[in-house]
């Protein structure tokens, strides 16, 4: 660590790792109620651990990034985070934002739009949260030394992350409506300002790992979240198909999100293609392992999972089946699960000062949570698609079809407990390492 | 060989670019005559049937329009499937509803409420879905 005022980020990262254990109890509390074992029903309804599970994997994420920034813009921007207290308070908010509405989903107290579940009082705490981050980060680059493109590239997509929050709080009384703006949250997100957020921290890491000229890795940097932009945004479309709107969207959304995997694609080469050519190599293996994991498994689960459904002709039989949940965990988990696992295991030691490079617990981790969601995409596939042969083509009933793919949710119990395993053990990596230290300090930059 | 900042260009050039037709996309699906979803029957019993399906967060279990959750089943259609006085019982009836086993919560709604709801998915049922109604649903699968 350069910038005292980096340490801070620590506390963003040991945030997410508790809400995502909880995110991951909140997932076997659902996967047991879909093998037929839902003895929890009175006190956590299945819709009650539905959006727990998934609105804890978005704070834990958002923690993670708003820590990562913490972290890599002192150290761009050549300059100290301009107020460390201010942060710590837009910490503190940020967990008590999200326990409240955590334990307000325990009692009915929501909206039911999936995703976007927290309800409109919070919501207007979480933007005040998120304008209290945005005025930090921004002003500290605003007054630094130096704006690079890396940087650059992280806050445009933290700011317009927080803008399209916005559309997601518009009322209407179409369903058909409020479907069709939910995804400019949702979809652009994902598909959009998030790949920016995950572009920046990955160009970060592959010019403190690999060595390679920062130059040359942000230009391929713009030619990514090009790549994203041009294809994402159209494809927004892909959701549009059967929701009650024009068939125009058949063929925008069918043509462009069918473009997307290109930018995981582009995303990949680049981060692999920059290992091979860096010269130095970084003793951080296990950051390594991450980053470059983060860039090919988001292609696996975002552009090859993603393309398993986007073409009209498929999505007519898939929608809203259990191929989504399929492709939902790979992509979450490749693009930016590990992209903050992979900023959580390069700065750790730096923060703290323990050199823990390259430990066997470490790459036990990494690879024992892989293969487990590997795993449990694997089970989710084929529980989702003798759904949609049974149910789709073959005109069963729905629970008739679910008595029937019970089986699938125990082999995705077994292979969640292998990746807990994994995430256990990255935990207790993480807490081996001990808290932030000045005496981390480092006085020349390497 | 590209440079940085050709790169730039094409990273802004095609952000505007696609982010002005997909507002322009947009405003053309939601004027008046491209409208397939009858938004003029939007009563206010549909909008309290909303208010109850969201304030209930229905959708953490239950597709509508093919979004939502996958534990039970897709209500695009339902009152087509199952009859308006089938759906009054899911609704109002004080135990969870569990013929297959599976339980929902049990919301014990009034008759008012329910009604409401029925409307809700009677507006949705006549939405114009690009063909995925006939997927979804046997019953107008039939009529084909
Ligand atoms: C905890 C999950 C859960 C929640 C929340 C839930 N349901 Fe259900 N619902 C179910 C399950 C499971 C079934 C099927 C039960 C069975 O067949 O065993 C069902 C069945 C139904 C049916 C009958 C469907 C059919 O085809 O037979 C209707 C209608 C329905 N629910 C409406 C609603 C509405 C409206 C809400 C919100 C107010 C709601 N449900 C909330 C789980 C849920
Ligand atoms: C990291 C990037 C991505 C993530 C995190 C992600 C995640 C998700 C999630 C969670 C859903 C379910 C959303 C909901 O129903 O509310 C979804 C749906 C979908 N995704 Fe992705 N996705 C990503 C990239 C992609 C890409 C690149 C494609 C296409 C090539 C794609 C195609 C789809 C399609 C077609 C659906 C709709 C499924 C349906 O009709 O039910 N996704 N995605
Ligand atoms: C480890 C244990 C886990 C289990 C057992 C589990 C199980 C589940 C189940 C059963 C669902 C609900 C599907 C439905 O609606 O019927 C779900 C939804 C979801 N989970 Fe997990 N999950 C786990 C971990 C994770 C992780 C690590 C991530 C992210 C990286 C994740 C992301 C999601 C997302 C995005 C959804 C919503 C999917 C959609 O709407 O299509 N889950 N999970
Ligand atoms: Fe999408």
């Amino acid at each position: 660590m350069k910038y005292k005022s980096q340490k801070v980020a620590y506390w963003f990262f040991a945030l997410s790792m508790l809400l995502f254990g909880l995110q991951i109890v909140y997932g076997f509390i659902m996967g047991f109620a879909h093998a037929g074992m839902d003895g929890l029903h009175d006190v956590i309804p299945f819709n009650t651990a539905r959006a727990v599970h998934t609105n804890l994997l978005v704070v834990w994420l958002l923690s993670g990034f708003m820590g990562a920034a913490y972290y890599i813009i002192p150290e761009e921007a050549q300059h100290e985070l301009v107020s460390v207290k201010l942060a710590y308070v837009q910490l503190i908010s940020l967990a008590v934002v999200g326990v409240v509405a955590i334990v307000g989903y325990h009692f009915n107290y929501w909206e039911g739009r999936k995703f976007l579940e927290i309800p409109r009082p919070l919501d207007y705490l979480v933007v005040v949260n998120v304008l209290l981050f945005l005025g930090l980060i921004l002003v500290t680059l605003f007054k630094g030394k130096r704006r690079t493109t890396t940087a650059l590239v992280l806050s445009m997509g933290l700011l317009f992350a927080a803008l399209l929050y916005l559309p997601g709080m518009l009322p209407f009384d179409s369903q058909v409506k409020d479907s069709f703006f939910r995804w400019w949250v949702v979809h652009l997100w994902v598909e959009g300002v998030w790949e920016l957020i995950m572009g920046g921290i990955l160009s970060f890491l592959l010019i403190k790992l690999t060595g390679v000229d920062r130059e040359v890795i942000e230009k391929w940097l713009y030619v990514i979240v090009g790549l994203t932009f041009l294809s994402g945004v159209l494809g927004t479309g892909h959701h549009y198909y059967y929701i009650g709107v024009n068939k125009i969207w058949l063929i925008v959304g069918g043509i462009f999100s069918a473009l997307e995997p290109l930018a995981f694609l582009a995303m990949a080469l680049f981060a692999v293609n920059m290992y091979r050519k860096g010269e130095k190599k970084h003793p951080n293996t296990l950051a390594l392992y991450w980053t470059l994991g983060a860039a090919i498994v988001s292609f696996i689960g975002a552009g090859l999972l993603g393309f398993a459904h986007t073409l009209p002709q498929t999505n007519l039989y898939t929608h809203g089946t259990l191929v989504t949940a399929m492709h939902g965990h790979l992509a979450f988990w490749g693009a930016y699960a590990m992209i903050v696992l992979a900023i959580i295991s390069y700065s750790l030691p730096n923060l703290t000062g323990r050199k823990l490079y390259d430990s066997s617990l470490g790459r036990m981790a990494f690879w024992f949570s892989n293969i487990g969601i590997l795993g449990m995409t694997v089970a989710f596939g084929v529980a989702g698609v003798v759904q949609v042969y049974l149910e789709r083509k073959l005109k069963m009933e729905f629970m008739a079809v679910q008595k029937e793919i019970e089986i699938h949710f125990i082999v995705l119990i077994i292979c969640a407990t292998l990746f807990t395993t994994g995430i256990i053990m990255y935990m207790i990596d993480f807490y081996k390492h001990g808290t932030p230290t000045d005496e981390a300090l480092e006085t020349t930059p390497h | 060989m590209l440079s940085k900042k050709q790169a730039r260009a094409f990273f802004l050039g095609g952000t505007v670019v696609t982010f002005l037709i997909f507002i322009g996309l947009t405003i053309y699906s939601f004027s008046k005559a491209q409208d397939q979803s009858n938004d003029e029957e939007i009563t206010e019993a549909v909008v309290r049937g909303k208010d109850l399906w969201e304030a209930n967060n229905c959708m953490g279990c239950h597709t509508v329009l093919g979004e939502g959750a996958y534990y039970a089943p897709e209500l695009t259609k339902v009152i087509d499937r199952r009859g308006a006085g089938y759906v009054t019982a899911v609704l109002m009836t004080p135990v969870s509803w569990e013929p297959n086993g599976r339980k929902m919560v049990a919301y014990g709604f009034s008759k008012e409420e329910a009604n409401d709801l029925i409307a809700f998915f009677e507006w949705i049922g006549k939405i114009d879905l690009n063909g995925f109604d006939r997927v979804v649903s046997p019953l107008s699968k039939d009529e084909n």
